[in-house]
């Protein structure tokens, strides 16, 4: 026989905290919600542009555009040079700004060609620590589905995209460390940095 | 007529496994030459975060077989996964890729059970029958289309699913980046691949399946991530680290998906349960 009273004084703490847990995890639900929302329409210009009609530099222009409205670029140049931040001055951190920038926006819109008849489809969208990671599939023509993780940073207030997992592999995480190499092996010159980003940013222009 | 030969004797197979245990050997003394990672100074806490995240002490030595597995990159693999692109249509290559994938179905298998993963173990053992029958050979992957997809599953995976650590980082030559954990995974999954046993030595139309097999999976593995890491190599400061960062991200991802995966597997012409929802 099951002890009726029992549960019931069970239940009445159970309920209060459940309460309790109830507030933020809706929170937690809007944000995760918006995140969705902010992928997905970040996500419809993203293909709009690629797939749509238009010259490469009209392309180039609007992709431009919305990296500059939808991606956190600055702090993604922070987490990328980690440590060595503080150790640099304000020039060099302005210099080294306006070089990331320059090197993240042409990495991407020289790849737009590649891109051509790209199909992105949602997933799930969780919380994760302060910000959202919303899952979707890449596909493109010829290649894979690939398993494409958005990270959001404040999904609620200002969402921002700052950082993109691909099957797994962190862009931020990865860049962070081919700098943090670079670094090392160059007498943690902030200089040599700003020098070989230079020099890409030549290259590829 | 040739005289009867003795029996040849191969203790476990040791004549098979011989170019694996040589290549242990001369890393290690290539890593005695090389000498090891400097420690960065005690006196700055993040530069030693860094450095044991990073977990490379071999670090001189592993670029000095990166530099080599480049350069033997440049010569032959790479000019082989070319040629491969260039000459076979698309739609051949990926019925090769799911022929190899296939043969590699039985080490799949034995690794999936170890890792106490049953569904994963169904998954496979329903593939290789329909690939291998309806799938002609393993050339079409039909049951993927029929609900059974497909997953990866080696055996460093499974001692990481036991819980042994991966170790530091390592790039050896021919096998490129790795770790002891999955260097010694590779080499017990070549022991575990039936292939590796079946007929008498020195047969040569097993022996010359055997290479094919073996050349093909490296043309065929090369072919797939030719622009991925010509575009790393244009665009990374330090490609090596690159590679290094990017081995160990996916590595972590795979295994993280494995401990995930408690997959109850509905074939698609069954009623699918209703999709737990998010919130």
């Amino acid at each position: 026989m099951i002890d009726r009273r029992h549960m019931l004084s069970m239940t009445a703490p159970g309920l209060l905290a459940l309460s309790l847990l109830a507030a933020p995890l809706a929170a937690e639900a809007q944000g995760t919600d918006k995140a969705m929302s902010f992928v997905k329409a970040t996500g419809d210009r993203l293909v709009a542009v690629v797939n749509g009609p238009g010259s490469a530099s009209t392309k180039r222009a609007a992709m431009t555009q919305i990296i500059n409205n939808d991606v956190d670029v600055d702090g993604i140049a922070k987490f990328c040079l980690g440590r060595f931040w503080r150790q640099t001055t304000p020039e060099q951190q302005k210099q080294y700004l306006t070089l990331f920038r320059e090197v993240l926006v042409t990495s991407i819109t020289s790849k737009l060609g590649e891109y051509q008849g790209v199909k992105i489809t949602m997933g799930r969208s969780k919380p994760q620590d302060e910000a959202a990671v919303v899952s979707t599939t890449v596909e493109r023509p010829n290649n894979a589905p690939t398993a494409v993780d958005w990270i959001i940073a404040d999904p609620s207030s200002s969402p921002k995209i700052i950082d993109v997992v691909a099957e797994g592999t962190s862009l931020r995480l990865t860049q962070r460390q081919d700098y943090g190499s670079y670094l090392t092996h160059n007498n943690n010159d902030i200089n040599a940095l700003i020098a070989a980003m230079k020099n890409q940013v030549s290259q590829s222009g | 007529m040739r005289p009867d030969l003795p029996p040849r004797v191969s203790v476990f197979g040791t004549q098979r496994l011989l170019p694996l245990l040589i290549l242990p050997v001369l890393a290690g003394l290539l890593f005695i030459v090389a000498g090891c990672a400097t420690r960065p100074p005690a006196d700055d806490p993040e530069a030693i975060a860094d450095y044991e995240q990073t977990n490379d002490p071999l670090e001189p030595a592993n670029r000095v077989f990166y530099a080599v597995n480049n350069g033997l990159d440049i010569v032959i693999l790479r000019p082989a996964a070319q040629a491969y692109r260039f000459v076979v249509p698309g739609d051949v290559r990926q019925g090769v890729h799911n022929v190899l994938a296939n043969l590699g179905s039985p080490v799949l298998l034995v690794n999936d059970i170890m890792e106490g993963k049953p569904r994963r173990a169904g998954d496979t053992t329903m593939r290789f029958l329909i690939n291998s029958t309806v799938g002609v050979l393993g050339i079409f992957d039909v049951a993927a289309k029929w609900g059974y997809k497909e997953h990866d599953a080696d055996f460093g995976m499974t001692m990481a699913n036991w819980g042994v650590p991966e170790g530091p980082f390592l790039f050896l030559p021919v096998l490129g980046p790795t770790d002891p954990r999955d260097a010694a995974g590779f080499g017990v999954d070549i022991a575990l691949d039936p292939f590796t046993w079946v007929g008498a030595p020195g047969s040569t139309g097993l022996t010359a399946f055997k290479w094919t097999r073996y050349g093909l999976n490296a043309v065929d593995a090369r072919e797939r991530v030719l622009d991925p890491i010509e575009q790393i190599k244009k665009t990374a400061l330090d490609p090596y680290a690159t590679f290094r960062s990017l081995y160990r991200q996916h590595r972590h991802a795979q295994i993280e998906e494995l401990r995930n995966d408690n997959r109850a597997t509905v074939p698609v012409w069954f009623p699918q349960p209703t999709s737990p929802s998010n919130h």
